[in-house]
């Protein structure tokens, strides 16, 4: 997985994001531990500062917890986890359908328009 | 801690024309910072006023609590816009040279980056590529364990893949004490390594803020934003 970053959002804010998506997707297993902030601030081409602040913003979330000399781990709450990868889908869904509204589709029509379309790839 | 530059009512003219005018400017240690300004903004004049390759007609400089000088050039790391190296010299001459000029150099660190970079030690400067030299001479200022690096447009020769190489360095020397001052106009390739920007036109300084500041005020790049503030 590589990170990529856009320009129109704050760095930092989409390294949390990105580093989110790897917990749920479990590149990052639950009370793994994670790499340095300089080995991760290399693998992204970021500065060292930018990922020092996604990691605090992840640890003040609980998703990402600190021994103070062995490093980081992630949580080992799965619990937790699966919230966010709720939270995350849905998101994902509301901005589906905030695309199809633009193109003239209401819920009810791009609901029966996905269904089609899955009977179609059947 | 104390400020690694300081910079007071800095004000430097070239015959009746102002290319400074003014400039107060606080640098903390541990930042990378972009200095970033159309043509004849005044960064060249900025950094060589830091490193005292000139004098101010007004105001006060100081860097590490001191004023630009002998002490000072000992922890400033300087990557002129133009070289100053003799260009008949090999790679290890020139490696040597700076060992026994620079107290913090690290000849091995060097030798490291020529490896990576594909750089024989034994060539003769004068035989290589305008990029090759770059590369060369940034490496000499990277190998440095200096607690300001002054870098003058450090990337503009150099093509893509090597690009990517330096600002990787500049990450990977990171350092807490240490703060890094690059010049340059290609905001895109270097944006997301800096910390804070400052903008600079006709010898005034326009704007400093960091990098995720003007992306979240702003909602657009710090390149986009220099496109728009400095519009022909």
């Amino acid at each position: 997985m590589t990170w990529e970053l856009k320009t129109d959002r704050p760095i930092y804010t989409q390294l949390v994001d990105q580093i989110k998506l790897r917990i749920i997707s479990g590149i990052y297993a639950p009370g793994e531990k994670i790499p340095s902030v300089r080995d991760l601030a290399f693998e992204a081409s970021v500065n060292p500062n930018t990922m020092q602040r996604a990691l605090s913003e992840l640890e003040r979330d609980g998703l990402v917890f600190s021994q103070r000399t062995s490093g980081r781990f992630i949580t080992e709450d799965e619990k937790m986890i699966n919230e966010i990868k709720d939270s995350l889908a849905k998101e994902q869904i509301l901005e589906f359908f905030e695309k199809m509204e633009k193109l003239g589709y209401n819920k009810k029509d791009t609901l029966t328009l996905m269904e089609n379309t899955l009977k179609e790839m059947a | 801690m104390n400020q690694i530059l300081q910079c007071r009512n800095l004000t430097k003219g070239f015959s009746g024309r102002l290319a400074l005018n003014n400039v107060n400017l606080d640098i903390e240690r541990g930042r990378i910072i972009g200095l970033l300004g159309p043509n004849g903004s005044g960064k060249s004049t900025l950094i060589k006023l830091v490193n005292g390759l000139l004098t101010p007609n007004a105001g006060t400089v100081l860097v590490n609590g001191q004023a630009p000088g002998i002490e000072s050039k000992k922890v400033v790391s300087y990557l002129p816009e133009r070289t100053y190296l003799n260009d008949w010299m090999r790679v290890s001459n020139l490696i040597s040279f700076f060992s026994d000029f620079y107290s913090d150099f690290d000849a091995k660190k060097a030798y490291d980056m020529l490896r990576r970079l594909n750089i024989n030690p034994q060539d003769r400067l004068k035989t290589m590529s305008k990029g090759t030299k770059e590369k060369v001479q940034l490496i000499l200022v990277m190998s440095r364990e200096a607690q300001l690096y002054l870098l003058d447009e450090p990337i503009a020769g150099v093509d893509p893949a090597a690009r990517d190489y330096i600002l990787n360095t500049i990450i990977t020397n990171y350092n807490r004490e240490a703060s890094v001052i690059i010049s340059t106009h290609l905001i895109s390739d270097i944006e997301q390594v800096l910390d804070d920007v400052i903008f600079i036109n006709a010898g005034n300084i326009v704007l400093t803020s960091s990098v995720d500041q003007i992306r979240e005020k702003e909602g657009k790049s710090v390149d986009t934003l220099f496109r728009e503030v400095f519009r022909c």
